[in-house]
């Protein structure tokens, strides 16, 4: 089993993997913070960047670190995570949308 | 997942071929990590309703220190890629490494929530807890629910580096718990890269 492991590291990194998504992730915060804190953008373009920069650090960390890809051994996680992804744009978008109507509708801001 | 965690090792030892197969226990989990993504989407969607109703009371922008929110991103950044070489000291059999690394994980993860208590109790020590406005009560609502899972994690980190020195060293069930512990470790840092720009970020704009 030991032997195994050692060869077939296709699957789980290496080394060089996770210091490339490391190096990566930290470019991405960096670049997250420097949009808010620079005060360069206006806030509704601050706030886009913000949601394009999260979205890549999001998609980084789950090939370099969690090893989600296409991978046929990997389709089954990749299925059951784009139903979760999607059930949350569902529940968060949704939620946004009906709440910022509601409280149009009731003048309450 | 204990149930699962401890089942015997022989009882899928056939399912190798020579080649590592993810086993029915990390799938397993992965599954419990997306109702975990579900949990968390819920709550920042109530976050999201609730982040400017302030009731007369400090917003974001009176509230955060970003210094502080910089130095907690990069402790669980440096977190994730210490438990990577754990796991890759793992794949290698190199024991003493993986209880080095993991360690120093430990390390981090206890820096980060105390980080994290330390904001929470000066908030509330000025009178800004969770009862202050509904922008406060989501606040630690997500953030809190946030914490308690590294917490969990870390509990799950001394568990294993226990179990690790005794008889179960790096088996295959060994490698199994680690395998885990990994997807969950890595998670909660996806989990805190939504914090830290649509709470913290977008807070102080």
């Amino acid at each position: 089993m030991a032997q195994a492991h050692a060869a077939h590291d296709g699957s789980h990194g290496s080394y060089s993997s996770y210091l490339i998504g490391f190096v990566l992730a930290v470019i991405l915060t960096v670049a997250s913070f420097a949009a808010v804190m620079t005060h360069a953008l206006s806030p509704g373009m601050a706030l886009a960047a913000l949601t394009v920069l999260a979205v890549v650090q999001i998609v980084v960390h789950l090939v370099f670190f969690l090893h989600l890809n296409t991978s046929s051994e990997q389709s089954w996680n990749l299925m059951c995570f784009i139903f979760a992804a999607a059930s949350v744009i569902v529940i968060i978008g949704g939620t946004i949308f009906i709440m910022h109507d509601t409280a149009i509708n009731m003048m309450s801001r | 997942m204990a149930h699962e965690a401890t089942m015997s090792p022989l009882a899928h030892a056939d399912d190798h071929h020579g080649e590592h197969h993810e086993t029915p226990n990390v799938f397993g989990f992965w599954l419990y990590l997306m109702t975990d993504c579900i949990l968390f989407g819920s709550i920042f969607a109530a976050f999201a309703v609730l982040r400017n109703q302030y009731a007369g009371g400090p917003s974001g922008k009176e509230l955060f220190d970003l210094t502080n929110v910089g130095i907690e991103t990069a402790i669980l950044l440096f977190s994730s890629i210490t438990y990577g070489f754990a796991s890759l000291n793992a794949l290698a059999k190199n024991k003493t490494m993986v209880l080095l690394w993991l360690a120093v994980t430990f390390v981090l993860g206890v820096s980060f929530v105390g980080l994290e208590l330390n904001e929470f109790s000066s908030m509330i020590a000025e009178g800004n807890g969770p009862d202050r406005s509904a922008f406060l009560s989501a606040f630690f609502t997500l953030v809190g629910t946030h914490g308690l899972h590294v917490t969990c994690g870390l509990i799950w980190m001394v568990v294993l580096m226990v179990q690790m020195m005794g008889p179960q060293d790096l088996s295959e069930r060994m490698m199994n718990k680690l395998a885990c512990l990994s997807l969950f470790w890595h998670f909660l840092d996806i989990v805190w890269i939504c914090v830290f720009s649509f709470v913290y970020l977008a807070g102080v704009m």
